[in-house]
């Protein structure tokens, strides 16, 4: 723990915070026009908003909160089709943490259906899967995979164990989506964001080139960025940095675990389990082409979606009435722009999932900044 | 409220005190109930009195077990309100074919933390239910003491210095580690009897308002409570709150909050300004090192709050913790 604990003192150290804001101060003052920064990932968010980073900013430079919290963007069929393949004969259903708590299009979570019932468990590690399976021989396990594209490798890696031992019982149900097909949306539509923190996590894996097109083709600077206040203002400094001398590239400000070119062990396990799925509805976005995955025709044997069709409702969009988080993911509103934040909608009574899942925008002003 | 009960009406945070507010303290409301502490007093103000019951998954964790915490936990909560923890009894529901020798290392455990208070068992019962209707034991227990001092949230006032007795989260953090299969190395449940570090502050007369064990919901839920119940607002300074390099770690890898995960021989306590230094000088004495003064209470224009602050000049609110303690997906 002592070398973690020294890098943990050093990316949280109350000097090196004041230092990076004096010289974002200083750098931002050169700046022709204010800057809108997206932080892409819904981690982002929260460390922003819990170490109060954005209040160190100066006025000229905005902190815009994107799509990246994996169960915000689910829609309500998805959510739907866990609730009731939860509910099949002999059945487990595993998923990760937050999943449990959005409710899907009947205002049920799997929580609730926990409660009322049904077998529902949450791991931290999906290959806790492989024992519950073990252990169960006479159920069906269904594990709903959900997360980008952080999580993507340990389901590939939990589906390759799964087909090494054989266990005929363990199911998948794939809810993985990808951050640069989600950030390129966004440019596409234009008008909201003129430079991206992109997420540390996931970068790990997929690497830092998959941002390179994006950063080319819309100029605009990407910078990926760790999760302590040391490595968000580095990020934002170092954007500035890049408007400020007119240049647009994707940069590694968190170097100390990205690699340019990712986890290739982690990006060939996931090529071979998966698939790009082109019919993925995001949560008040819409169809994005390619953005999601899903198991490979091969392994249909394996996919929830291919052996109980019949559990997995079609795709519909939603009316999102007057929640706003369709917006707030596209980077087009802010949380206190909603008229129902911490009125109508509170997380114990959420209106949209922003609000349920922790990682959510919603979720994260309200923890922090609720009347203050 | 929800149709069903589901696991956060029990875990210490907002839907926990709602349900005790909007069904337990409407259907049984008396006096000495609704002042809403953690232990209550009868016989004209002498005798201090709390219950609780006890399930833990793994019974037995590093630092700790099932024993231990029953026996500590109940007594903490009489001790809390400044009374000399002397009698407790003990209910046992024991799930059928739970294994002899568990329970008597259970038993034994018992003993020995018993031992540091000085309070004896006086009453006891014991139910075995069919296999599969709970899971291997649950402890009820319930704590009698005799007030040395009325330490109660209604004496909390502005100006208050507010302290922690030591290192916060170890015994939620432990749990949760146990639970999921997380080693980290040097992680074990900070589960204490408290009363030998109460008394000498007592003794000494020193002017200790109110205390509360920061049990579920953590000190988070401590502070959110004591907003709600003066009315005043508690300032915290984040940097001066005691968290171990094991516990940073836990939280950091499972993306969860420190400030709501259990402790289980750690308090909070508000004093007045003119003898925080000399509580803190007596808990470092007396078997917790790392008390510190972490904050202070104050009067407010608005909504009451508990805000953080930290060493480079922002702050945020300590949310009152609500749901179940769930680790990040990403
Ligand atoms: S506050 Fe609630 S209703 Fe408003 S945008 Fe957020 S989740 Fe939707």
């Amino acid at each position: 723990m002592k070398a973690a604990d020294t890098l943990l003192q050093m990316v949280r150290s109350t000097d090196a915070i004041r230092a990076f804001a004096k010289r974002i101060e200083i750098d931002a003052a050169q700046l022709k026009k204010p800057l809108r920064v997206m932080e892409v990932c819904g981690g982002h968010t929260h460390a922003i908003l819990q170490y109060g980073l954005d209040q160190l900013l100066p006025q000229s430079v905005k902190l815009i909160h994107g799509p990246g919290c994996p169960v915000c963007v689910l829609p309500q069929h998805r959510i739907d089709a866990a609730i009731n393949l939860a509910w099949r004969p002999n059945t487990i259903l595993v998923t990760l943490g937050d999943m449990i708590r959005v409710p899907g299009s009947q205002g049920i979570s799997l929580q609730q259906t926990r409660a009322a019932g049904a077998d529902v468990r949450y791991v931290y590690s999906p290959l806790d899967c492989l024992a519950i399976a073990a252990d169960n021989p006479d159920k069906n396990i269904i594990y709903v995979a959900i997360g980008f594209e952080t999580t993507t490798p340990m389901t590939a890696l939990l589906l390759e164990q799964t087909q090494s031992k054989q266990l005929n019982n363990l199911f998948f149900h794939c809810n993985h989506v990808l951050v640069p097909q989600a950030m390129e949306r966004i440019l596409a539509a234009g008008g909201a964001v003129d430079a991206f923190i992109a997420p540390g996590h996931v970068s790990v894996m997929a690497g830092a080139k998959q941002y390179q097109h994006l950063a080319e083709k819309y100029r605009t600077p990407v910078v990926i960025s760790g999760f302590e206040p040391v490595d968000l203002l580095d990020a934002v400094l170092r954007i500035i940095n890049q408007v400020n001398s007119g240049v647009a590239e994707v940069d590694n400000a968190y170097s100390r675990f990205v690699k340019t070119a990712g986890n290739h062990k982690a990006q060939q396990l996931v090529a071979t389990y998966f698939e790009p799925h082109d019919d993925f509805l995001w949560r008040g976005i819409g169809r994005i082409p390619g953005s999601a995955l899903k198991l490979r025709s091969t392994f249909g044997d394996r996919d929830a979606e291919v052996q109980f069709p019949e559990s997995c409702p079609a795709p519909t969009e939603e009316k999102p009435g007057n929640c706003l988080c369709g917006l707030i993911l596209m980077g087009l509103a802010q949380p206190t722009d909603c008229p129902l934040f911490a009125d109508g909608c509170t997380p114990q009574n959420p209106q949209g999932s922003c609000m349920v899942s922790n990682e959510g925008a919603c979720a994260a002003y309200y923890k922090y900044r609720r009347e203050s | 409220m929800t149709d069903t009960i589901q696991l956060a009406h029990g875990s210490g945070g907002l839907e926990n005190q709602q349900l005790i507010h909007d069904l337990f303290f409407t259907a049984f409301d008396n006096p000495v109930l609704a002042a809403g502490e953690d232990a209550a007093l009868i016989e004209g103000g002498r005798l201090a009195v709390s219950t609780d019951s006890f399930t833990v998954s793994p019974l037995f964790f590093p630092g700790g077990d099932i024993g231990t915490l029953a026996v500590a936990g109940t007594l903490n909560d009489v001790a809390m309100r400044g009374a000399r923890p002397q009698h407790i009894t003990v209910a046992f529901i024991i799930e059928e074919g739970v294994k002899m020798n568990m329970l008597i290392r259970i038993i034994n455990s018992m003993r020995e933390e018993l031992a540091v208070s000085g309070a004896q068992v006086i009453a006891g019962d014991t139910k075995v239910v069919p296999r599969g209707v709970i899971d291997q034991l649950m402890i009820n227990t319930t704590g009698f003491g005799t007030i040395v001092s009325d330490c109660n949230t209604r004496r909390i006032a502005a100006g208050d210095h507010l302290i922690i007795s030591g290192d916060i989260a170890r015994h939620g953090a432990c749990i949760f580690a146990a639970r999921e299969e997380i080693a980290i190395k040097g992680l074990t449940s900070d589960c204490c009897t408290l009363w030998p570090a109460i008394a000498p502050l007592l003794e000494a007369g020193l002017d200790v308002h109110a205390m509360r064990d920061a049990t579920r919901g953590g000190i988070s839920a401590v502070f959110n409570e004591w907003a709600q119940q003066t009315g005043l607002n508690f300032n915290l300074h984040e940097d001066n709150i005691p968290v171990s390099s094991e516990v940073r770690g836990f939280a950091e890898i499972l993306g969860i909050d420190p400030y709501i995960l259990a402790c289980e021989g750690v308090f909070v306590m508000a004093v007045a300004a003119q003898d925080s230094a000399a509580v803190i000088n007596l808990l470092h004495r007396h078997g917790h090192p790392r008390a510190a003064l972490v904050g202070a209470v104050e009067t407010t224009q608005g909504t009451a709050t508990v805000l953080l602050h930290s060493a480079y000049g922002t702050k945020r609110r300590l949310e009152y913790p609500s749901g179940e303690i769930l680790p990040r997906i990403c």
